[in-house]
């Protein structure tokens, strides 16, 4: 709709202070997040926290890391299964 | 006893110097005492924005190695009878010529003379940055309305409150009403949203900065420069006044009314 009227009263693309408030919101999430490898390390194990009260997990397999995308930045994690509990299967 | 505020940026060229140097003058103005420290060790630039290059004799790392006292290096500003003093940084020397626990000592030595000590840090996040920050009280850090000033801000902003730094306050420098009103530039809000940090305050684009420091004279010393007029205001909610932030929208001109009347306008 937005884009319409934009058309309509002869802007056909945002203004440019909304594509760096974006690109700079982007830009941020990477640059805090890379700031500090203790910040990535310190949400991994409360993960892993977490995920064992559920599962039986190789927590030293466990990878957690920051992933730009085109548009948006994402939190990857990879968590090696080793057994899942008898518990959570009866839910 | 004093305080000591650092003015900041990481990235060149957003204003730290001019900022230092108007926020200095506009409290001397207002009676306190201020000395101003230079503290961008082999880039010295205060002492030519404020008209004081001619007067330097000793400088900052002579203090700090025992060259000399620190009252022979405090270049006192005439114009401004006992309130406003500089030390200049060293011009043939590098940013290690310093340590941070010297400038912790001379900045505590400062605060005993000095109601404030406001201290001009070299762009960048290295040495002379933590120099600069190593004995301040608060921490004013300046930006641009622009991407890479405003991530830089982002930076140094987590690096002050990593040094637990107790005060951090932002100041949005050369802002342009009429690109913020087109949609050309961030506003205020978008700026503050992204970097969450409390506002000190918020300063226009103004030829006169130009004009004043050609002539090694600080703006808030122009009674109708508007860049001096927000300088003076960030100077009295510094020492605690509660000053609302200045309109930015410019005063239309009577042609350009007249445009907007007849619909010729924007």
């Amino acid at each position: 709709m937005l884009d319409i009227l934009g058309k309509v009263f002869g802007r056909d693309e945002l203004p440019s202070k909304d594509i760096a408030k974006e690109r700079l919101r982007l830009v941020l999430v990477h640059d805090r997040a890379t700031v500090s490898p203790q910040f990535l390390e310190l949400i991994k194990e409360e993960v892993i926290d977490v995920i064992t009260e559920y599962m039986e997990i190789d927590s030293n397999g466990v990878e957690v890391s920051i992933h730009s995308l085109e548009s948006s930045v994402a939190l990857v994690a990879s968590i090696p299964i080793k057994k899942m509990k008898r518990a959570i299967k009866a839910v | 006893m004093g305080e000591v505020i650092v003015v900041t940026s990481g990235k060149g060229g957003v204003g730290k110097t001019t900022t230092a140097a108007n926020l200095g003058t506009a409290l001397a103005l207002n009676e306190h005492r201020v000395v101003l420290v230079d503290a961008d060790i082999g880039l010295r630039n205060l002492d030519v924005v404020m008209g004081l290059e001619n007067r330097i004799v000793y400088d900052l790392v002579d203090v700090t190695s025992g060259v000399c006292r620190l009252k022979q290096a405090l270049i006192r500003d005439k114009r401004f009878n006992e309130n406003l003093f500089l030390l200049p940084a060293a011009q043939t020397r590098d940013k290690t010529a310093v340590t941070p626990e010297q400038m912790k000592a001379l900045d505590e030595e400062l605060k005993l003379e000095f109601d404030y000590v406001i201290v001009d840090c070299p762009a960048g996040i290295e040495q002379g940055f933590r120099n600069a920050i190593a004995g301040a009280d608060r921490a004013i850090v300046v930006t641009t309305p622009e991407v890479s000033a405003v991530r830089d801000a982002d930076r140094i902003i987590g690096l002050l409150e990593a040094s637990e730094m107790a005060e951090v306050q932002l100041l949005i420098n050369r802002i342009r009403p009429n690109m913020v009103k087109r949609g050309d530039m961030m506003d205020i809000d978008d700026i503050i949203d992204i970097l969450a940090v409390d506002l000190i305050g918020v300063v226009p684009e103004d030829d006169r900065i130009v004009i004043a420091t050609n002539r090694g004279e600080p703006a808030v010393l122009d009674s109708t420069s508007r860049s001096g007029q927000a300088f003076r205001n960030v100077a009295c909610r510094i020492t605690g006044e509660q000053v609302p932030l200045m309109p930015l929208e410019i005063e239309e001109g009577f042609m350009a009314r007249m445009k907007h009347l007849l619909g010729f306008g924007r």
